[in-house]
């Protein structure tokens, strides 16, 4: 083996020498990965973005250029307005939702509990399964006729919520061609998608929390912090970081959601459940609309450009600094 | 050691990841063998295909069949596999598509089909199909797919018993549907049963719906871009259409069709409005007794007239081997073969000298129908162009709860227009 000589000859051989074989062995190590992400994502999306500027709209293929007709096209949609609206509500919700009751939870476990590694266990364990099972379950639990409100019924309740059937707006402002606000159906699909998620956010706040130095914590209390102090001065500072990896990770999570809307709802009534991965799978692949499901891919992927490019662009620096 | 550990991580990297992408790309076809591609997964469906392939592999047993078949509401996952395949230039060796307007004529359109006049001329098959079918797979002269199954898409499926209590005939006309309706209402039943899971089950009660108030010959103009979708029929159909949604369950968008003939056979609604995909539904899974159990009519304003969904597969033009799937569609056509799968399936077979002992009561009714009766496509079920459904679906989709019948028109009026049906 020629890389053992080398190496067992290491007394001898040049700093330099060295440094050029670890060199060589990490771009021979990364040549494959870089050519497949060159081709299959990078590639695709500059493929993605022509697609949508030409006039490929049905089953034959048409590349005139099109200009951005496509994109005014979709914009103009109610569907696609909407889609938008769920987007932002659902992924500020989502995150809130998480963030929360993943932090409500690492800090119970982190009360040195009886039996910790299975209550860890547990509050994880929707994680393990997929968003489609997620969204069959919970579309039995919370369909309107059969599943929670029959509970609710049995305890008296009179109105009933029609969960993700609703087709309320609140506050129901008018922009454009649809109502602006929060669809209470969204509420529905959130309430799923933060019990399968909470768990992660659990997780790794529980990291966090480990991370602190009890030397600060002591330090606090001996200057006589509460706990509700604690919380907010020493606690939740030092956890600045990992609340921004979560936020990130839950951000690209909820962008792309399309299983769990795929299998609970489907775009709901008036499109109040709708986003934009499922308006494209529909466009792209049963409507044969290419051009106008690239021009929607295209808008996702800046929407999660917005969340993910000052994110890297802080680690890079990070990294940099370091 | 360290040069020969990273040559190994780059190589299992490399394999790792060509792993992870190898299985999004379907395997071509094989020289001599033959790759069918359908959305028959469900248990009658899978069972019936088998059963095809079986008499196939009798005639044809030194070609392998792979069954590629995938899951999924009305073909929704496997035509947009199909679409993706089809455009890498990798198609499978025959595929499952509806007769028509819709995504048949689309793939001709795009020249990836091959015509099979030579085959029907050595088959006699322009005898053994009705022309009024046939006349739904011609372009431009060329014929292009055979098919294998007739279903019905305008049919009124209803609780016989719910009808016999309270003195009720079966609504022929949509007067006579408002006044049932009525009635049923004041005894706190759901006059009309309505599932709306996937959308197009409210698509597919409208298209009767137009279909009845407009008659076969207009609803066939608009169908193929022969009339303006602004007509006051389209208008006087919605109309209609709004009227009936006071008379359905409300919670319709989180029931399947299946949920909806349930509704029926327990006698809390009585009618609902579906194919004849039902029919097995009402039989197999229910255990009832057709004529007795439950009972169909044509949906009001469409009687003579048989609302055509046919499976049908044809021969992709950019297949490199053509004659395993030239045989395949040889015994598809056959008597013996429909006659086999048709059963199975719960459908009838189109062949004008299909054998009508083997089906049941409702079957050889719709058979009758389908010979005598004038036959129309059904929108959202291979009638018109990808393009035009799912722009029709996004307005039902808003129509279905808004009711706003004038936003409702002019959407489908510039659905037309951005995708032409003519």
């Amino acid at each position: 083996m020629k890389g053992w000589t080398h190496a067992s000859q290491g007394a001898r051989m040049s700093v330099r020498r060295r440094f050029s074989w670890d060199q060589f062995s990490a771009v021979a190590t990364l040549i494959p990965s870089l050519i497949l992400l060159g081709v299959f994502v990078y590639g695709f999306i500059v493929w993605t973005g022509y697609v949508s500027l030409t006039n490929w709209n049905s089953f034959i293929p048409n590349f005139s250029f099109a200009g951005l007709q496509n994109y005014i096209n979709v914009f103009g949609t109610f569907r696609f307005q909407s889609d938008l609206r769920n987007i932002v509500v659902f992924t500020a919700l989502f995150i809130i939702g998480c963030l929360i009751v993943g932090m409500g939870l690492a800090l119970l476990i982190d009360q040195r509990v009886r039996a910790e590694g299975l209550f860890r266990s547990i509050f994880i364990f929707p994680m393990a399964i997929s968003f489609v099972v997620t969204g069959v379950i919970w579309s039995w639990i919370l369909n309107p006729g059969t599943g929670v409100n029959l509970v609710l019924k049995a305890f008296g309740w009179k109105t009933l919520p029609s969960w993700f059937l609703s087709t309320t707006i609140v506050p129901n402002i008018t922009l454009g061609q649809i109502q602006v606000g929060i669809p209470l159906a969204l509420l529905a699909v959130l309430i799923a998608a933060v019990w399968q998620m909470s768990g992660f956010a659990m997780a790794v706040y529980l990291a966090g929390l480990r991370g602190i130095s009890d030397d600060i914590k002591e330090a606090a209390r001996i200057d006589g912090a509460g706990a509700v102090r604690m919380f907010w001065s020493i606690i939740l500072p030092q956890l600045k970081s990992t609340t921004t990896t979560i936020v990130i990770i839950l951000s690209a999570a909820s962008l792309k959601v399309f299983g769990l809307i795929y299998a609970m709802t489907g775009p709901g009534q008036e499109f109040v459940t709708d986003m934009p991965s499922l308006n494209m799978f529909q466009t792209t692949f049963q409507g044969d609309q290419f051009a106008q499901g690239a021009a929607i891919a295209i808008v996702l992927l800046l929407l999660l450009a917005v969340f993910i490019i000052p994110y890297l662009i802080s680690t890079l620096r990070q990294d940099s600094s370091s | 050691m360290k040069f020969g550990n990273a040559l190994k991580t780059g190589a299992a990297l490399a394999i790792a990841l060509s792993l992870t992408t190898a299985p999004l790309a379907f395997a071509a076809q094989q020289k001599g063998d033959l790759q069918i591609f359908s959305w028959w997964t469900g248990v009658a469906s899978s069972k019936a295909l088998r059963g095809i392939i079986h008499v196939f592999n009798e005639q044809y047993p030194g070609i392998k069949v792979t069954n590629d078949a995938v899951a999924g509401g009305a073909g929704s996952n496997a035509k947009a596999i199909l679409a993706s395949r089809m455009e890498a230039g990798n198609p499978p060796g025959t595929f499952q598509v509806h007769a028509g307007g819709g995504s048949l004529l689309s793939w001709v359109q795009a020249g990836d089909m091959q015509p099979l006049n030579s085959l029907y001329q050595s088959q006699g098959w322009y005898k053994a199909f009705p022309k009024s079918l046939l006349n739904l797979l011609t372009i431009n002269g060329k014929i292009y797919a055979v098919p294998v199954d007739m279903q019905r898409g305008n049919v009124t499926w209803y609780n016989p018993s719910v009808f016999k209590k309270y003195h009720l005939a079966v609504p022929a006309t949509f007067q006579q549907f408002f006044a049932d309706a009525a009635v049923l209402k004041r005894h706190g039943i759901t006059p009309l049963a309505l599932a709306n899971h996937g959308n197009w089950e409210a698509t597919l009660l409208f298209s009767d719906v137009l279909l009845g108030t407009v008659g076969p010959v207009k609803y066939d103009q608009l169908l193929t871009g022969k009339a303006p979708w602004s007509i006051p029929g389209v208008q006087a159909a919605a109309n209609t259409f709004v009227r009936m949604m006071a008379y359905t369950n409300t919670d319709y968008s989180a029931l399947h069709w299946q949920q909806a003939d349930q509704l029926v056979a327990q006698g809390k609604a009585a009618m609902n409005v579906m194919g004849d995909w039902a029919q097995g539904y009402f039989t197999t899974a229910l255990h009832l007794k057709p004529g007795v159990g439950f009972g169909w009519a044509a949906t009001p304003g469409t009687r003579g007239v048989f609302g055509a969904v046919a499976d049908v597969f044809g021969l992709p033009s950019k297949l490199t081997d053509k004659t395993p799937t030239l045989d395949f569609l040889k015994v598809l056509g056959s008597k013996r073969a429909q006659d086999v799968f048709n059963p199975l399936k719960g459908t009838f077979s189109p062949r004008l000298d299909s054998n009508a002992k083997l089906y049941d009561a409702y079957s050889r009714e719709a058979m009758q129908s389908y010979k005598r009766d004038k036959l129309v496509l059904v929108i959202g079920q291979g009638a018109v162009n990808p393009g035009f459904t799912n722009s029709f679906n996004n307005a039902m989709e808003i129509f279905v709860t808004n009711h706003n019948v004038k936003q409702f028109v002019s959407a489908l009026e510039s659905a037309a227009q951005s995708n032409p049906l003519s």
